[in-house]
């Protein structure tokens, strides 16, 4: 696994927003995005899952350089994004991004013919040819452009701006596509539509996918891998069979126990896990989950889990999986033995 | 199961607006929920079961709203209370919880001092006596170190501790009937099983009545008893969780269930689609408002107006070819 050259590899990416001081409040900064390190190989989908102020979004929008890390870097294809082998204006066209509010994120004023035809001029495609490119990619995506080309985004639904969006991400002809809660605010049964859409760019444009959701069925339909984030920290990462299959860290396992029954004889009988995630102002010590963590020991208020391979394509970070920590509960002669 | 109804709703229908611009809401919805029941309203946005949850209060701007029809809660006949005895029905008889708790409260009051007013307005109780019993209330919904978090202001407040208070200020009154709006949709997953469990719960050890709107089918299966689909402003099917969810027979039902991402599927199957966008309600077509997407319509179903199919006990669907949507549709086809 680790012979092939990954497409994206993330290093170290961190983001600390500071906090203006206000009476009451000293300032301070919110932990973000902390420390996070992850790859994403060619052609795979990877699947970001978190509830909210986890840092999956800003993880994004920094791989995005839609705003600047405070740390780290992003190294695409073997190259440092931003620095003279790549150009931030050249990383832009191998990767673009989907997001969750199909509406405010059009530009009012254009038809969607001119918005999906916006960013190859800036790229030195000529009106012509942008617009050409614009009318294909709106026939791809399932809207016809004799009806749909001229239309503006208000007189479009949201499942069809949606397709707009990501006509528009596909214009550039990149290579990474990060798709932000990108079905999230669309009905279910147009959610569907645009999943399937989704498989068939993929496959037709050899793309790859960074698929950031909440929503834990759409991920594990659509991801090969997924990744786990809490309080901004990467807590675990596997393929999804793997981690749907018996997730290892202990947040991981009771996220994805949270998800709600489909069979009436087996409803859930008691929450995974108490209480509503922590302040990211303020992190807990050590481990950010031992507050929530039915396993916590006091090892694990004071020291910081580090992302631990537990087989090659599995990676945890839980002071149980990690060798010569003193945790009561350690995993790490179990898997010894298992292997 | 007690056969004595909580709530009646009686051939409603909802308008906003009027003339050509009037939009069709609610049109003809008929639901009776017994004491003691949770009936789960699912559908996708603009099928109207919000719209049919908030005439159950009457939510809806007068001015703007006509609505037909006859709603009965415990023994009132909702659209014809005066405003004072609409007053005294709402949080008493029947309150509701909504789905942005940071909207549904009152920013500059404590949570406390929001449920203390309604107890001593509803009650005619000392503050003492509230005080009492709001504390009461935030230990039944499970808010650690109550006394402390009823001094809290709203935005002091986590997703779901703010939740499980505005359920709190729901129960102030000791209301029959609980009203939730897509009451876990705001939630993470984690916090959201969480309060599912706390209203399955209240509806148990208090007895009460739920009406819970979702477009979360699994939110439903978790704490419903019954479920009614909607779509385009009418019940298109409504029965048993378990028949619902395992023997479906409306068409919308159906695709609606096979459309979703879920963990029997491989990856890389495509899903199950339905064709086409939801209707405007503006504009209705003839016949059966779903007849456009259905892989089942036939001619008939383009016309006239569609009757609810009794399919065994409590169990109905609003559809003409119920007798081949239990097969499955290449077999329908050759038929």
């Amino acid at each position: 696994m680790r012979a092939a050259t990954p497409l994206l590899d993330v290093r170290g990416l961190t983001k600390h927003f500071p906090l203006k001081a206000s009476p009451g409040n000293k300032s301070g900064v919110v932990r973000a995005v902390d420390d996070v390190n992850f790859s994403v190989m060619r052609g795979e989908t990877l699947g970001i899952v978190g509830e909210s102020g986890c840092g999956k979004s800003t993880t994004a929008r920094l791989l995005m350089h839609l705003i600047n890390p405070t740390a780290g870097e992003v190294i695409f294809e073997g190259k440092v994004v931003g620095s003279r082998d790549l150009p931030m204006k050249e990383f832009h066209r191998q990767v673009q991004m989907v997001f969750q509010d199909s509406y405010s994120s059009l530009n009012p004023r254009l038809t969607v013919e001119a918005s999906i035809a916006f960013g190859p001029q800036v790229h030195g495609v000529s009106e012509k040819e942008a617009v050409k490119r614009a009318r294909d990619l709106l026939a791809r995506v399932g809207l016809e452009p004799a009806r749909f080309a001229g239309r503006y985004p208000h007189e479009l639904s949201g499942g069809q701006r949606q397709r707009v969006n990501i006509a528009r991400a596909l214009a550039l002809e990149p290579r990474v596509v990060i798709l932000d809660e990108a079905v999230s605010a669309l009905d279910k049964s147009v959610e569907a539509q645009v999943l399937n859409l989704l498989l068939d760019l993929k496959q037709d444009f050899n793309l790859t996918y960074l698929f950031i959701s909440h929503d834990l069925n759409v991920v594990r339909y659509i991801s090969d891998r997924v990744m786990v984030m809490y309080l901004g920290q990467v807590v675990e990462m596997a393929s999804t069979d793997a981690i749907f299959a018996s997730a290892k860290h202990p947040y991981a396992d009771a996220l994805l126990s949270s998800m709600p029954s489909m069979d009436p004889d087996q409803r859930t009988e008691a929450p995974p896990i108490s209480g509503d995630p922590p302040n990211p102002i303020n992190p807990p010590s050590g481990c950010r989950f031992h507050t929530r963590c039915t396993f916590a020991e006091s090892v694990c208020s004071s020291r910081s889990p580090q992302l631990t391979s537990i087989d090659e394509t599995h990676r945890v970070a839980c002071l149980m999986y990690e060798a010569n920590v003193q945790h009561p509960r350690s995993r790490v002669n179990v898997l010894k033995v298992a292997a | 199961m007690s056969q004595d109804a909580i709530i009646e709703i009686k051939d409603l229908e909802v308008v906003f607006g009027s003339g050509s611009a009037a939009v069709r809401a609610v049109n003809g919805v008929t639901l009776r929920v017994e004491r003691g029941q949770t009936v789960a309203l699912i559908g996708e946005s603009g099928s109207g079961k919000s719209v049919t949850l908030r005439s159950l209060l009457r939510l809806h701007a007068p001015k703007k709203t006509t609505i037909k029809g006859n709603i009965r809660v415990a023994g009132h006949d909702v659209l014809s209370l005066s405003s004072s005895a609409l007053s005294n029905f709402r949080g008493e008889v029947c309150s509701m919880i909504f789905q942005e708790p940071l909207l549904a409260l009152d920013p500059v009051y404590s949570v406390g001092d929001q449920i203390v007013e309604s107890i001593q307005r509803h009650k005619g109780c000392s503050r003492a006596e509230a005080n009492k019993k709001a504390l009461e209330l935030f230990e039944r919904v499970k808010i650690p170190s109550p006394e402390r978090r009823l001094a809290a202001y709203p935005h002091e407040m986590s997703g779901g501790m703010r939740q499980r208070a505005m359920i709190a200020l729901a129960l102030a009154c000791d209301p029959q009937v609980l009203l939730a709006d897509e009451p876990t949709t705001a939630l993470d997953a984690t916090v959201q099983i969480q309060i599912l469990l706390l209203l399955r719960e209240l509806q148990k050890t208090l007895g009460l009545s739920i009406v819970f709107v979702t477009h979360d089918i699994g939110a439903a299966v978790e704490v419903a008893d019954r479920i009614a689909v909607m779509y385009a402003g009418q019940i298109v099917e409504e029965g048993d969780v378990r028949t619902i969810m395992r023997a479906p027979r409306h068409p919308y039902t159906k695709a609606l269930l096979q459309s979703r991402a879920h963990g029997s599927l491989d990856r890389g199957q495509r899903l199950a689609t339905i064709p086409g966008a939801p209707p405007d309600l503006a504009k209705l077509p003839p016949g059966c408002a779903f007849a456009p997407r259905c892989t089942y319509a036939q001619d008939e179903c383009r016309e006239g107006t569609i009757a609810l199919i009794s399919l065994g006990e409590s169990h109905s669907a609003r559809c003409r070819r119920t007798d081949v949507t239990h097969l499955p549709h290449t077999e329908s086809v050759e038929t």
